[in-house]
């Protein structure tokens, strides 16, 4: 793909490969890195634009509406959303961990494709992981506040382990006090992974600046970066290393969340498949928050040059993969229920969730599950619309995978909503069974999740790179001296 | 860069670190400090309505607890007598005090006199002070010295380690239930732990530590 523009720039006396050796490239039109620079920092510099305002207002009402239910939940008390014996966690817990699980695609992106050598992960890691961070703010939130004396849940000890008046501790043996420490470490890991690749762009910021306020709070977080070699080695290594920190987390977070549930003996929440199940429907469902976030903004942005067609081809492919894992996990959970021989685990699996009214309730001679709307959402969402991706056509159509990709939101939502609370509706005693229906204070509180989740990524596009500017020239041919169009070749730098 | 941040600002992230940690730590010791009901709660001593000596009438006339907390050993409420046992004695000694007013009136009139309450223990708390003072708990471990107070104040902390430390080892603290209103008796540590232990044992004490125990 040597173009004949590039020639204008040097003098490639090496003959560029045959075309069709070499890959597509990662940036479109042979943009030089001059212009990488302009476009990506330009978002975050230039005018604001037209549809940001709105999208703001609407988001920042969204964040104000979450605000209040969390505050009118506190000073009533849980009594004002919808949970009650049997459905002792209901959305609170289907928010949290559909929040937590969003966050896996930017762990992923930014240090496992980091430590594969995936040089597509350059232009789609930083909103990724600023994505994994608001997202990891969106789900703490629910945890806190569902215990009710949210005072409680941070001093004496319910939740923070350290000496106090009380003379008690949490219970360690408790998977809810590891969901504390997993999920504090991935908020703290991801910020710091974040924050370090940001530094670099951050000088970069800081040195096109023009008013004084902008120089200084750009160089403020730089932390005097001067792209010296020195920075560069120290960084590199410091890079690699978050990325190794992070690499267990994007197994053992969600492996720990799914412990909330697999550690307690509740049929439908008891099952071994239950953390590498739960690790793939996090990164399914974050990269499908990962696509929902990034078709608009390329286009909204003028990205298409930097996320091309291929990193949404690609990240259908990581969608597709995981959706099959998640389709194999659905299965196989049925099959075990069937196969363990244990009668309650599988009436869990047909009477309170698969039994529909027309052909799986007739079929096994059931009546309907009261919620078997929700079993059969969360299969078609996430078993079934991620097969649409085997066809090149349908990967590479923005609208069709912007589509699937909230069908994938939605269907993840359903999933932890169908663990949690059709396990939970009907338990081993029958006098004990009931159904849960959200309130007006539930529905306003997640609605309210995604205004938060959207004000704080259009803060992040205004004001910081929403690409990492270094490493995407990083992976340009210019960027390499072997290539034809690279290095120093020409003598011109 | 050298425009907007000279080059004192060079140290001043270590300096602004070394400052948090400091601050930090002074602001950790200070919430360990004070906000603990060792320091929040002990030494409460509010000014009564009547000025009742629990040192005359309980170390100095040794006057037995009972004789006017007289449902301690058979309820959870320790009462607070009527001002018809108080009338007992002082319808002769001192019949005409001043500082008796009050509690003559109450005895005529039938209206309690309003004494301040002490020691509280929050809603969400069940104590039950006939099971601890009748299997061997002094009233001296969690009153303090009240024998020897002139007015009465908040000896101990009460706090939830309070209660749960003691019931962890109550054999440093059981002891005969004969030496229970002995608020003076001392023993020393070694033949404490051999008693208490042989206590708890033969009065099959088993102090609950589940929450449940207190918060029912």
């Amino acid at each position: 793909m040597a173009s004949e523009a590039a020639v204008s720039t040097g003098l490639p006396k090496v003959q560029a490969p045959p075309a069709e050796l070499e890959r597509e490239p990662l940036v479109h039109h042979n943009r030089s890195l001059a212009w990488i620079t302009n476009q990506v920092a330009g978002v975050a510099e230039g005018r604001t634009p037209k549809w940001w305002w709105p999208a703001f207002l609407i988001s920042a009402c969204g964040t104000l509406m979450l605000f209040t239910m969390v505050t009118y939940l506190i000073s009533t008390g849980v009594g004002v959303w919808g949970l009650n014996q049997p459905n002792a966690w209901a959305w609170d817990i289907t928010n949290f961990v559909f929040w937590i699980g969003i966050g896996h695609a930017g762990t992923l992106i930014s240090a496992v494709l980091f430590l594969l050598r995936q040089k597509w992960r350059t232009s789609i890691n930083r909103a990724a992981e600023a994505m994994t961070i608001f997202a990891v703010v969106c789900a703490g939130i629910f945890p806190v506040v569902h215990t009710g004396r949210v005072w409680f849940a941070t001093l004496p000890g319910y939740l923070i382990p350290f000496p106090n008046s009380n003379g008690i501790w949490p219970q360690f043996r408790s998977p809810l006090l590891w969901d504390v420490f997993a999920v504090s470490t991935y908020a703290t890991v991801s910020t710091l992974f974040w924050y370090v690749g940001l530094v670099p762009d951050l000088a970069t910021m800081r040195d096109r600046a023009k008013s004084k306020l902008r120089k200084f709070c750009y160089g403020l977080f730089a932390l005097g970066w001067s792209g010296s070699n020195r920075n560069w080695s120290n960084y590199e290594k410091a890079y690699l290393i978050l990325a190794g920190l992070s690499t267990p987390l994007v197994l053992s977070v969600h492996s720990i969340v799914s412990f909330d549930f697999a550690v307690s003996q509740l049929p439908g929440w008891h099952a071994t498949i239950f953390p590498p199940y739960f690790v793939a429907g996090a990164i399914f469902s974050g990269f499908g928050m990962v696509l929902t976030l990034m078709i608009p903004l390329r286009s909204l942005c003028k990205l298409e040059d930097l996320i091309t067609v291929r990193h949404v081809e690609l990240m259908c492919k990581v969608l597709l993969a995981t959706g099959s894992i998640v389709g194999y996990a659905y299965i196989m959970e049925f099959f075990i229920a069937w196969y363990g021989g244990n009668p309650y685990e599988l009436d869990v699996f047909i009477k309170n969730r698969a039994a529909d009214p027309w052909i799986f309730g007739p079929m096994f001679k059931v009546d309907p599950a009261p919620y078997w709307w929700a079993y059969w959402s969360m299969m078609i969402c996430n078993v079934i619309s991620p097969h649409f991706f085997w066809f090149k056509k349908l990967r590479t159509s923005m609208v069709f995978v912007w589509i699937i990709a909230g069908f994938v939101n939605v269907g993840m939502w359903f999933e932890r909503f169908n663990i949690i609370v059709t396990s939970l509706h009907r338990d081993f005693l029958p006098s004990n069974w009931g159904m849960f229906s959200p309130t007006w204070v539930d529905i306003m509180t997640f609605t309210g999740s995604f205004g938060l989740f959207m004000t704080l990524f259009l803060l992040f596009m205004k004001f910081l790179p929403v690409i990492a500017i270094s490493e995407v020239k990083g992976v340009t041919p210019q960027a390499d001296p072997h290539h034809p169009l690279g290095g120093a070749k020409g003598g011109h730098h | 860069m050298s425009d907007i941040f000279p080059k004192w600002t060079n140290s001043l992230p270590l300096k602004v670190g070394i400052g948090a940690a400091l601050l930090g730590t002074f602001a950790l010791g200070a919430v360990w400090y004070y906000f603990t009901p060792k320091y929040t709660r002990v030494g409460y001593k509010p000014t009564q309505p009547v000025a009742f000596s629990h040192d005359i009438h309980a170390n100095q006339l040794q006057i037995d607890c009972r004789y006017c907390h007289n449902n301690v050993d058979k309820s959870w409420f320790s009462n607070v007598p009527a001002a018809n046992t108080c009338m007992n004695c002082h319808s002769i000694v001192l019949k005409d005090s001043p500082k008796l007013e009050l509690v003559r009136q109450s005895y005529t009139t039938s209206k309690p006199i309003e004494w301040v309450q002490i020691h509280k223990v929050p809603d969400y708390v069940y104590f039950n002070h006939s099971v601890h003072v009748s299997r061997g708990i002094s009233c001296v471990e969690c009153h303090g010295q009240i024998n020897h107070m002139d007015e009465v104040y908040h000896a101990k902390p009460l706090s939830m380690s309070f209660c749960v430390d003691c019931h962890r080892n109550p054999e440093l603290a059981l002891r005969d239930p004969k030496d229970v209103y002995n608020l003076d008796l001392k023993v020393d540590a070694e033949k404490q732990l051999k008693s208490g232990l042989k206590l708890a044992h033969d009065w099959k004490v088993n102090a609950s530590q589940n929450c449940s125990a207190c918060h029912r």
